[in-house]
């Protein structure tokens, strides 16, 4: 100790408080550890136990098509539960359980939500934990709750009210017979299992949480398939900007590029023909022009390709809106956003939402389309409609598969649905962390 | 005239001095960035001010929001903004106001000298000048609908240079009729398309960009 700075202290009165401090803490943690063991404890039994029950029930209902809607519900509720018990083990005992959950497709088909629920192992994994933790977390929640409320009880109650009822059971409650001697001891040995409480409490709900772990956690096998998965998008990504660079080379190359020499040319002539023929000179000079004109035509194309100007300049609200206004038909908007998201995110939403409503104008006939933009915490939820024909199939190809790739590289994900003779809608969903309400990307020039 | 001009690359803002005050008109100030120009229209007053519609420091629509700031100050001040893309949407922004005085067009279209100079004229009178771009975006978005069915391919062709701003003298000059001809082409669309007739060119504009839903 000699020769150490003495460590800073909390308020309070610094020697004599020594004891004070000591069981001050030793109550709070009781306290904390008795309550957080009890939660536990009535959760274990209280929510698991129901859980498991309507789990394998809904499963078994799958045949019969109740189970379709009882499954999501129920699967749900436990990846509710089993988020909550993850956030508990960081919150209260540091460690770490990473959720193992893959995206579920938007609502909207049930049968490809509750395909890919049963494809996921980590429901599997969840619904063992379920019937597990019924009698672990018991036992576990219970241990720390009944060494705080025994050891509160041989403090606070038994010794003041023996002498007048004798309890059935335990070493304090035949006080009667042991007269103070009994009440002291009584008193002494509630207060260490108090103390008791408070000091292995914190270790057993630890214990608790990497019991959780071992099976709320994304296993080896899960997180190689998460790898393979991103490997896959990625892939996706990576050939979809390399055949989007070589369309904007070949595109400025054949237009914006061939243009400016013609315009080169001309104004090189014009110049030569001045004096000679000023008729001649004038005209080529029209005609240079022109093609700036043309040549200038071709990059705003290009640009609005690539990253239309409205969307840098509005964000995903007004670059809808102001799309929606350029189409031949009625497009009814509604935009729910909190602030403008991560510019990848919000270009890849932009052109999933211009190449719905693209294909809303050429394929479906329809008379009206709406577009609906609504953003939860920490997902991007986007919805295209329309009144026209149905029949739409992303299987098909084209447009609709390249969109959905696009959205796969974001972890984001689509669902049509389009019955013949319609309505058309296409829901689609991008996981995004809210960023701050920012309004001013630093780049670009007017 | 006096004109504040607003545009942050020097390139281009010489350019347009140049230009402007070659045909007589006389800049006042130059400015770069948003901020600066608010100041500088509401400070100046300008017969009319020619804008960019990006801008520092934000280079969003820094340029347009200044404008829009301005008019609410100094209502009906004459403003031409440009810009490298029109969309419909901030057509209708610089609109809705109604009191005319407005100007919406490519940066492109200053290349057309003569035309370019005669559309700021023509905001600085209080009229409009619309970008062909944003005007077609207006013709397709009602082309399927009954009364634009009825309307010839000439009327159609008037409609679209009436909706750009442009006079009966004008509109005859750029399709080579006489002023007379064109006359027969505003009323005949006027009756078709059910629009009070009215003499005042502004309050035409205005009715058939109300008509067309800008």
């Amino acid at each position: 100790m000699v020769g150490l700075a003495p460590l800073p202290r909390a308020p309070g009165p610094p020697q004599n408080g020594g004891v004070t401090e000591f069981l001050a803490k030793t109550v709070r943690r009781a306290w904390t550890v008795g309550v957080r063991g009890l939660v536990q404890a009535v959760l274990s039994q209280a929510a698991c136990i129901p859980l498991f029950v309507v789990t394998v029930v809904s499963i078994a209902l799958l045949p019969v098509g109740a189970g379709l809607f009882l499954l999501p519900a129920a699967v749900l509720a436990t990846r509710a539960l089993a988020d909550r018990q993850r956030a508990w083990a960081a919150e209260w005992s540091g460690v770490d359980v990473p959720s193992p959950y893959r995206p579920l497709p938007p609502a909207g088909s049930p049968f490809r939500r509750v395909a890919a629920m049963l494809r996921d192992p980590a429901t599997w994994r969840d619904l063992l934990w379920t019937l597990l933790n019924v009698p672990v977390g018991l036992l576990l929640g219970l241990l720390p709750a009944a060494l705080v409320v025994y050891g509160v009880e041989g403090v606070a109650v038994a010794p003041w009210i023996g002498h007048v009822a004798t309890f059935g059971w335990g070493p304090f409650w035949m006080l009667d017979d042991w007269g103070i001697v009994g009440s002291v001891g009584s008193i002494a040995l509630g207060a260490l299992l108090v103390v008791l409480g408070a000091a292995l409490g914190e270790g057993i709900l630890k214990g608790h949480a990497l019991f959780n772990r071992s099976l709320l956690a994304p296993t080896r096998g899960a997180l190689a398939a998460r790898v393979r998965e991103l490997t896959a998008t990625r892939a996706d990504a990576v050939d979809a900007s390399a055949a989007e660079l070589r369309r904007i080379e070949r595109d400025l190359h054949d237009g914006a590029q061939a243009r400016l020499v013609a315009l080169s040319m001309h104004i090189g002539l014009a110049e030569e023909l001045m004096k000679r023929d000023p008729d001649a000179a004038r005209g080529l000079l029209a005609e240079a022009r022109a093609a700036s004109g043309q040549a200038l035509t071709e990059l705003r194309d290009l640009v609005r390709g690539i990253h239309p100007p409205v969307l840098a300049e509005r964000g995903l609200d007004g670059g809808v809106r102001a799309l929606a206004l350029t189409l031949p038909i009625p497009v009814d908007v509604r935009i729910g956003l909190r602030g403008r998201t991560d510019a990848p995110v919000e270009s890849a939403a932009y052109f999933a939402v211009a190449e719905m409503l693209a294909n809303v104008v050429k394929h479906s006939g329809a008379r009206r389309a709406w577009v609906q933009i609504e953003q939860d915490p920490d997902r991007l939820v986007l919805l295209v409609g329309d009144d026209g024909a149905g029949g739409a199939d992303p299987a098909q190809g084209g447009g609709m598969r390249g969109i959905e790739r696009r959205l796969a590289a974001f972890d984001g994900t689509m669902a049509v649905t389009s019955p013949p003779g319609g309505p058309t809608v296409v829901t689609m969903e991008l996981p995004c962390a809210s960023s701050s309400p920012r309004t001013s990307p630093s780049s670009g020039t007017g | 005239m006096r004109v504040v001009i607003a545009e942050d690359l020097a390139l281009l803002r010489d350019g347009l001095i140049r230009l402007l005050e070659a045909f007589g008109f006389e800049v006042v100030e130059a400015v770069d960035n948003g901020p600066s120009l608010l100041r500088a229209l509401t400070a100046h007053r300008p017969d009319v001010a020619v804008v960019d519609v990006r801008l520092p420091p934000t280079f969003t629509d820094e340029g347009l929001a200044a404008a829009l700031a301005a008019r609410r100050e100094v209502p009906g001040l004459p403003v031409l903004v440009l810009s490298q893309h029109v969309e419909r949407l901030y057509a209708r922004e610089l609109l809705t106001d109604g009191s005319g005085g407005i100007g919406y067009l490519l940066k492109d279209r200053v290349s057309d000298v003569g035309q370019f100079v005669d559309a700021v004229r023509r905001v600085a009178a209080g009229g409009t000048a619309l970008d062909p771009d944003v005007v077609a975006q207006l013709l397709t978005r009602r082309a399927r609908e009954e009364p634009l069915q009825m309307l010839t391919p000439r009327e159609r062709e008037v409609l679209g240079l009436m909706a750009e701003g442009r006079s009966n003298a004008a509109i005859a000059s750029a399709l080579f009729v006489t002023d007379k001809a064109i006359g027969k082409h505003t009323n005949n669309i006027f009756a078709k398309l059910g629009l009070p007739v009215s003499e005042d060119d502004n309050r035409r504009v205005l009715a058939v960009l109300a008509y067309l839903g800008v």
